[in-house]
């Protein structure tokens, strides 16, 4: 334990390095104006941006990187008060109060209390992942083959168990981004396979233009449908708004403490922030003395969805750097970026690379705290970006979807994926087909896949492999649940004789 | 998600997009299934062949989607995908795109980058020639210096750039 302050303190070192800190800041700042422009969010921003950080030290590039992520989490809660259009989807919880907030001319304390909130989350999450990550990558040390395994199929279960969308549908999403991580050259007997000729698929499909494609002209299809225009409220944030919410928010210390625990908890599980931020405002909702008056511009009702959405965000980075299994779509790019780099997330990460890990630990503290300024400072910039009209935003962003494609391989043939991969996630959007799982099954289908067979080929193709060891059937027996949790949940309500609707 | 129609508007059902599109996932899965086939998905003499993992992978797929189709059947056949005026913005936007993404690999990015910008001010947006213009062109001058430039990634280009020795 003592170790780990020590780690982190030489961490702080690295991440406070002038050149360090000025990455974050450009990096929050992009990250907002990514979270308040629709079609950019966090995971295709860092795809975009990706590209730029490979002259980049490992360190200096995921400081930035991981900033834009904060960022985009900040951002998506000003277009959510100010506009009551979510940028993200895990602040459309945001905008059942702090809109309402905005329009009673409260929308300075809204931002302030969803800032603040969501600093806080953050901060807990943070808190929790310097205390626990180290552990949990020195329990992963002792992992083979199949609890490698194990721990993918306890992600992708999870993912089946606790998404809002239909079970057989998050399935198939996240079964077709195995099958497209499996094309191209297989690792381990050189062959190509679900190429049929195609030189093009020779190398397989880049995660990266998938997440453009899908995140970023999916978005913008779906923006234009909604035929969406801004009319937003106007925001004044001064230091006497900010002190006087300030002031009332320690007594909220209760909707903020279960949010942080909710967030926390969904964002290790890969459920991610959106679910989270329901449910923290779900429960508030139930457990407030005010909670029948949540909607109309009730502040609880902001702080309880932002904590929760800010900690799970963060807190998806645990499992990313402990384990190499990341928590939500802009984790695994981040995970990307980390191969790219050279880097193996996982537990051998703390002890390979531990000035990396420590210094993007410390970095997250630090990056935060510049979040929070930053934004508390630069909100009405921001707002006015969101006046642009639609008309010009949408080609603006096209152009850097497509430049952002392009970089990536220096390939013109993945623009024409990155637009193929629009339309699908258009479509699949409208449909309800989670996206989430199908990014992260392209990111770790070469990984999960390894592992399968690996571990078969220990037992001789033999399935018993996953129930050999009490630690790996554990595993594999919590995600068994985990997966099959719609079915229980279904049963018990018929038990209790609810009507179902379908 | 899915919202029913607010009266006048018609359009293609959230019924029959549902089971169009299980049909196009089990379409995917037969075709993984059968790319799984051809490389081989049984135990070779040094384990699991190519195939093995993807083969699984495409009968789940195809397992999954015909539940979803079932599923789709019961759909409410009245609420409606989404409204054909609705439909036609997103063509207005995935024309202009397409063709843009299809001009890219013979004139870079330049030149089409500043046409589909001008096109939708002009076209959606009906802003004057002046504002168009600079927009137009001051975007892609933008990634030019920013990216070419300062991060010396170089992004593709066509015959106008060579012709201006750029």
């Amino acid at each position: 334990m003592f170790e780990n302050f020590v780690n982190l303190w030489h961490g702080f070192g690295i991440a406070a390095d002038p050149f360090n800190i000025l990455l974050m800041a450009v990096g929050i700042l992009l990250g907002v104006i990514i979270g308040v422009l629709p079609g950019l969010g966090g995971a295709n921003g860092v795809a975009i941006l990706l590209p730029l950080t490979f002259s980049m030290s490992p360190t200096s590039a995921i400081i930035l990187l991981t900033c834009i992520y904060w960022g985009a989490l900040f951002g998506g809660a000003i277009t959510s008060v100010l506009f009551n259009i979510p940028g993200e989807p895990w602040s459309v919880a945001t905008t059942f109060d702090g809109h309402p907030m905005a329009r009673s001319g409260r929308a300075g304390e809204a931002l302030t209390a969803a800032f603040t909130s969501s600093f806080v989350g953050a901060f807990v999450a943070i808190v929790m992942i310097t205390m626990i990550a180290p552990l949990v990558a020195q329990f992963a040390l002792r992992f083979g083959p199949a609890e490698k395994f194990a721990v993918y199929f306890l992600a992708f279960a999870s993912f089946v168990g606790m998404s809002k969308e239909p079970p057989a549908k998050t399935v198939v999403s996240m079964m077709i981004g195995f099958a497209l991580a499996a094309v191209g050259l297989d690792m381990v007997t050189g062959q190509l396979r679900l190429t049929f000729g195609s030189e093009e698929l020779l190398n397989g499909f880049d995660f990266l233009i998938a997440v453009i494609g899908l995140f970023g002209i999916g978005e913008i299809l779906l923006t234009m449908e909604e035929g969406l225009e801004f009319r937003g409220k106007a925001a004044k944030i001064d230091a006497k708004v900010v002190w006087h919410t300030w002031k009332t928010l320690p007594k909220y210390w209760a909707t903020s403490l279960r949010s942080c625990v909710i967030g926390c908890w969904m964002g290790i599980t890969p459920a991610g922030a959106t679910p989270a931020s329901f449910m923290a405002y779900g429960v508030a909702k139930r457990v407030s003395k005010t909670g029948k008056n949540f909607g109309n511009g009730e502040i609880e009702g902001v702080i309880a969805p932002e904590t929760a959405a800010h900690a799970a965000g963060t807190s998806a980075m645990l499992p990313m750097l402990a384990l190499g299994v990341p928590g939500s779509p802009t984790a695994a790019v981040l995970l990307g970026g980390l191969l790219i780099w050279g880097l193996q997330p996982g537990p051998m990460l703390f002890v390979e690379q531990s000035e990396f890990v420590w210094g993007l630990i410390a970095s997250m503290y630090l990056g935060n705290i510049v979040g929070l300024i930053l934004v508390l400072t630069t909100v009405p910039l921001f707002a006015s970006i969101l006046r642009i009209p639609f008309s010009i935003i949408a080609p603006v962003i096209l152009v850097i979807c497509a430049i952002g494609a392009y970089t990536v391989n220096n390939n013109v043939f993945d623009v024409v994926m990155m637009l193929v991969f629009g339309v699908i996630g258009y479509v699949l959007k409208k449909t309800n087909y989670p996206l989430a799982p199908l990014v992260l099954a392209i990111v770790l289908g070469d990984s999960a896949e390894e592992a399968f067979r690996q571990s078969l080929l220990g037992s001789a193709g033999s399935l018993s492999v996953f129930w050999s060891t009490p630690l790996v059937a554990t595993i594999m027996g919590i995600g068994l649940l985990a997966g099959v949790w719609p079915l229980i949940s279904n049963l018990i309500s018929r038990v209790r004789g609810v009507a179902q609707p379908a | 998600m899915s919202e029913t129609s607010h009266g006048a508007g018609t359009g293609p059902t959230q019924r029959n997009a549902e089971i169009g599109v299980g049909l196009l996932t089990l379409l995917f899965g037969l075709i993984v299934v059968y790319g799984s086939y051809i490389v081989g998905f049984g135990w070779g003499p040094d384990g699991p062949q190519a195939g093995f993992f993807p083969f699984y992978v495409g009968l789940i797929i195809c397992g999954c989607s015909l539940i979803n189709i079932v599923q789709g059947t019961r759909e409410d056949p009245k609420a409606l995908f989404t409204e054909w005026k609705q439909l036609g913005q997103v063509l207005k936007v995935l024309v202009p795109t397409t063709v843009y993404v299809a001009l890219v690999p013979f004139l870079g990015i330049y030149v089409p980058s500043v046409i589909l910008i001008a096109v939708f001010m002009k076209w959606l947006g009906s802003y004057g020639w002046p504002l168009t213009i600079a927009v137009a062109f001051g975007v892609p001058a933008f990634f030019y210096a920013t990216l070419e430039r300062w991060f010396l990634i170089p992004l593709p280009k066509g015959p106008i750039e060579a012709m201006l020795g750029l």
